[in-house]
């Protein structure tokens, strides 16, 4: 059995539509259940309540940068082995990422504005997520200012390439400039570092509902794009008839 | 009710500004795919 099988959208939108309730389900009970739970925990003796804000500032942040890991992954395959519904898969990702990307601008700079006394720092990550986010803005363009599908799904996957160097800076942007008012990681394993268990336990199933809630999106977004190729191929032979 | 303390402004803002993006988004998703799937019947339908 190969995975390429799923590259036709036959295939895919018969086995996407049979997993789709159970992952929909596990999305919503996850991310309600984890963010619910992390709304509850008692206030951080430092931060008091803001502390709550990490669980939807945590997940969002690592799923924007994750999310365009995927669409690099499927645009590469799109770009070597030319499956369509790699790239209608990357192209159903991109607002997705976007939303989470500024739902971790939005959040972090509610968070930054009691905590560092400033909405905004041209800090190196909090820079980079805000290139990141205008490269999803850019790659939603792009998709839309081109009419040829393939030569869209083309140039989106190079400039998903592109991009690739914004998401990693995003993610390593801490280590690399060791100057900024950012953090490092949230879940660090390091002796003395670690989180406690108290918020550390809701965080893991809010984690867990954002990237289950992207899977769903996603199904949800390349089944559309199937559809919507599916019409445009249709018309267009009624057309010539 | 939680004590949210003096932040609480800031933790509401927080939550209120993330549920509307993932609502709008969800929202979106489901309303274009039910519209693509209505357009696609129809012209199968038709076709």
């Amino acid at each position: 059995m190969s995975i390429w099988k799923y590259a036709n959208p036959v295939k895919f939108m018969r086995s996407s539509g049979a997993i789709l309730p159970w992952v929909v389900a596990g999305a919503g009970l996850c991310t309600i259940g984890g963010v619910l739970w992390g709304f509850l925990t008692p206030q951080d003796y430092k931060q008091g309540s803001t502390v709550k804000i990490v669980f939807l500032h945590v997940p969002a942040a690592m799923m924007a940068i994750n999310i365009w890991v995927m669409m690099l992954v499927a645009s590469l395959i799109w770009l070597v082995r030319r499956h369509h519904v790699s790239a209608l898969a990357a192209k159903a990702a991109a607002p997705v990422g976007a939303i989470m990307t500024l739902i971790a601008l939005a959040t972090g700079a509610i968070w930054g504005q009691p905590m560092w006394g400033s909405w905004w720092e041209w800090d190196p990550r909090l820079t980079s997520f805000l290139i990141l986010f205008l490269f999803y803005v850019g790659y939603i363009a792009l998709w839309s200012a081109i009419d040829d599908a393939d030569s869209a799904a083309d140039l989106t996957g190079v400039l998903c390439l592109v991009g690739s160097v914004f998401a990693l800076l995003s993610r390593y942007a801490v280590l690399f400039w060791n100057q900024g008012l950012h953090q490092g990681a949230s879940l660090s394993v390091a002796p003395g570092e670690r989180m406690s268990a108290v918020y550390r336990y809701p965080l893991y199933l809010s984690m867990l509902g954002f990237l289950l809630l992207f899977v769903a999106l996603v199904l949800i977004r390349t089944r559309t794009e199937i559809r919507r190729r599916r019409l445009i191929a249709l018309q267009a032979k009624e057309a010539r008839a | 009710m939680i004590d949210l303390g003096k932040y609480a402004g800031t933790v509401l803002a927080a939550y209120g500004v993330s549920a509307v993006l993932l609502i709008g988004l969800i929202w979106q998703s489901v309303a274009a795919n039910a519209r693509a799937r209505k357009a696609l019947e129809k012209q199968e339908k038709n076709g």
